[in-house]
């Protein structure tokens, strides 16, 4: 996976980056912002509750109705978008540090809908519930991971190939995807492609559990494996001078990248954008020198709930969440693009 | 991370070399296939139409699509599902397989991207997204009004990928518009399907044109766009020798007596009279105008012309080819064509992705 060092681009360790005081606060400030907005959330809906009322009712257990709304109505949703946003923030974090590339993220190179294949193979093909489909959709995301990288892979995994494989990986998986769907009886397409669209409509006390609990497994093992990332990022030789083992870091940068976007797929679908957007704006808040996993993760859940808010509450009779961050996602990546083009113009 | 370019591998921004010098006309080995080329690939149309015309939820033998056709003794029923039903859809499966195929080649002759396509482009998302909010907020429903929202999405995308992507094939260019073109087609169709949720009449009248089926289409829908598609055509046809001169380069262009300017003008009309015609009376089909200019460049060589008129034959069989196996692929029901077109076309972005040099088709 990795290029001859000496066409490698200089690594963004010589990128000036911010003091590590600003990083401390920028994260803190990401921790109230992510916070204050959930509190907000949560007193959001046909029976409005001020932010005093919310912690209230959550620190308070007599507080009866009010209770019962903010901790069984609305946590499960609040949550699962706050866990699903920093798994998919996180993920895309990992592969664009390993492909060296923004866009190298799972959502563009394929693996997102790679990871819906295989969780609609699994519940329509092989009738299993919704452990069989976060199964698929793990087995899927690794498939098509597999499929890409050795598609793109000549003398090392170039940006351009990349995300051109990527596009048509995603392109051919997509019609795959609706094939399926249309194949399937009736109610089991109706299933999947519910959260085919990528929508938190259906979350659950115990869908959210089951999602905390997998999403915090995983960003512990992340956790485990960003100090020698960080050595692979200043360049395989010195990574390796330092004793890292660049060959089973990689392998499991990418398991634990696709384990999460596979359980993010599994939970709520395939949503768009945000494994691309996150890491980056995190990085220019933070002013980081490489991508911050926790400020990645930390800005993510704050876009997801941001996203579902505006899914819920601004469109007229509410949209699926991955409708609103494809829009956002979408036109920030444009953005980008034009931005680019200035510069080389 | 955030100052790295986006597009821009590390040491991969070669230019991509010029397309390779031969001269336009390359003797009469090339021509005698492409005259081959073009009689098979007129069979192959007759032979796809005729299928078009018998296989479905009920096929039909060939006699008795002749007879219906001719008027000969055909049972009413037989000559309903291929007078009726049939004909219309797999004639507009021909006139829009032609128009994006040529929109396709003549996209790639203006950008010298070899991965120039309608739907990469983003251009029949553009045509779509102006397509749903005529019918949505003008209440446009007769299919000739639909003919103006379209060229204007059409061009109003190719102008933003043009100022995006600038005009050099590096393969940092070609990345940019790539993405660009898939970031505003996701785009436009979100927020398409956000304004269909909420409005759900909408809904019902653009579900079947978006998911690019071809079923029940009618005669009225494709009557109107065929001069747009004609003139369009022939724009392209008669570009051809002045694309030929521009693969030399500019300044030997016009050494030749090319105005190019004008060229380029009259290449993006065409491109936008075909590519919306095409998804105004199809919907959104991807990857015809990547997939068969490329495969007529592999078979008659560099010289526009007959790349140009190979991709005229031959892109209507693809899509009339789509749309039968579209009809087969289900127990019940149909495969829309964009579908089956995005599947077959994706391996051949992918395989121009793995070549060494990218060389666009014309």
């Amino acid at each position: 996976m990795s290029a001859p060092a000496a066409t490698r681009r200089p690594r963004r360790a010589q990128v000036p980056g911010g003091s590590r005081a600003r990083r401390v606060v920028g994260l803190l400030v990401l921790l109230l912002a992510t916070a204050a907005l959930a509190v907000f959330a949560l007193g959001l809906g046909d029976y409005p509750l001020s932010p005093g009322e919310v912690i209230g009712a959550a620190l308070d257990p007599g507080a009866g109705f009010k209770r019962t709304i903010v901790l069984e109505w609305r946590l499960p949703r609040v949550a699962l978008a706050l866990l699903i946003g920093a798994a998919l923030a996180v993920s895309g974090a990992l592969f664009q540090s390993l492909t060296d590339n923004p866009l190298g993220s799972p959502d563009i190179i394929g693996f997102t809908s790679g990871s819906y294949t295989g969780a609609i193979l699994a519940l329509t093909v092989l009738g299993a519930g919704l452990d069989g489909a976060a199964l698929g959709a793990l087995l899927g995301g690794l498939a098509t991971a597999g499929v890409v990288l050795a598609l793109t892979y000549r003398r090392g995994i170039e940006g351009f190939r990349l995300i051109i494989v990527g596009i048509g990986v995603t392109a051919m998986l997509t019609a795959l995807n609706q094939w399926l769907l249309l194949r399937a009886q009736e109610e089991v397409a109706m299933s999947a492609s519910i959260w085919g669209a990528g929508s938190l409509a259906n979350s659950s006390r115990e869908a959210a559990l089951t999602a905390g609990v997998g999403v915090v497994v995983l960003l512990v093992l992340v956790a485990a494996v960003s100090a020698p990332l960080r050595q692979l990022e200043l360049g395989d030789d010195l990574a390796r001078s330092h004793g890292v083992r660049t060959g089973a870091v990689r392998i499991s940068v990418v398991l634990l990248g696709v384990a999460l976007v596979a359980l993010a797929v599994a939970t709520s679908g395939p949503i768009a954008f945000v494994a691309l957007t996150a890491p980056q704006i995190a990085a220019r808040l933070l002013r980081s020198p490489g991508l911050p996993l926790t400020g990645s993760a930390l800005t993510g859940a704050f876009l997801l709930l941001g996203a579902d808010l505006l899914a819920q509450h601004a469109v007229p009779g509410g949209v699926p969440v991955g409708t609103v961050t494809t829009v956002l996602g979408g036109v920030y990546l444009v953005t980008l693009l034009i931005r680019e083009a200035r510069k080389t113009w | 991370m955030p100052d790295t370019p986006l597009t821009t591998p590390a040491g991969a921004d070669r230019a991509a070399p010029p397309a390779p010098a031969r001269p336009p006309r390359a003797g009469s080995r090339r021509r005698a296939a492409g005259i081959l080329a073009l009689v098979l690939g007129f069979a192959a149309l007759v032979l796809a139409f005729a299928l078009a015309l018998s296989v479905g939820s009920r096929p039909l033998p060939a006699e008795e699509v002749w007879r219906a056709l001719t008027g000969g003794a055909a049972s009413s029923d037989a000559r309903l599902v291929v007078l009726e039903l049939r004909l219309p859809r797999s004639t507009i499966a021909l006139v829009a397989g032609l128009a994006l195929g040529l929109a396709g080649a003549l996209a790639q002759s203006l950008t010298r991207n070899p991965l120039a396509d309608t739907g990469i482009l983003g251009l029949n998302s553009g045509a779509s997204f102006l397509i749903a909010l005529s019918v949505m907020v003008f209440g446009v429903s007769s299919p000739f009004w639909r003919l103006p929202f379209a060229f204007i999405g059409t061009l109003g995308v190719a102008v933003g990928i043009f100022l995006i992507g600038g005009t050099g094939a590096t393969r940092s260019s070609i990345a940019r518009v790539t993405l660009a073109g898939m970031a505003i087609g996701a785009v436009l169709s979100g927020i398409v399907t956000a304004l269909t949720l909420i409005n759900p009449a909408a809904y019902s009248v653009l579900r079947a044109w978006n998911a690019a089926s071809l079923e029940g289409r009618t005669w009225g829908e494709l009557l109107p766009a065929l001069p747009f598609v004609l003139i369009g055509a022939v724009l392209a046809m008669t570009l051809g020798a002045s694309f030929n001169s521009l693969s030399l380069g500019e300044d030997l262009a016009r050494s030749l007596g090319v105005d190019v300017g004008r060229v380029r003008v009259l290449a993006l009309v065409a491109v936008t009279l075909l590519a919306g015609s095409a998804t105004a009376i199809a919907g959104p089909i991807v990857f015809v105008g990547l997939m068969i200019p490329h495969l007529a460049r592999a078979i008659v060589g560099p010289d526009v012309r007959w790349i140009m008129a190979l991709t005229a034959v031959l892109s209507p069989v693809l899509v009339l080819a789509a749309d039968v196996l579209g009809r087969v692929l289900l127990p019940n029901g149909e495969v829309p064509v964009g579908l089956v077109t995005a599947f077959l076309g994706a391996p051949v972005l992918i395989a121009i992705a793995r070549r060494r040099h990218l060389v666009a088709a014309s």
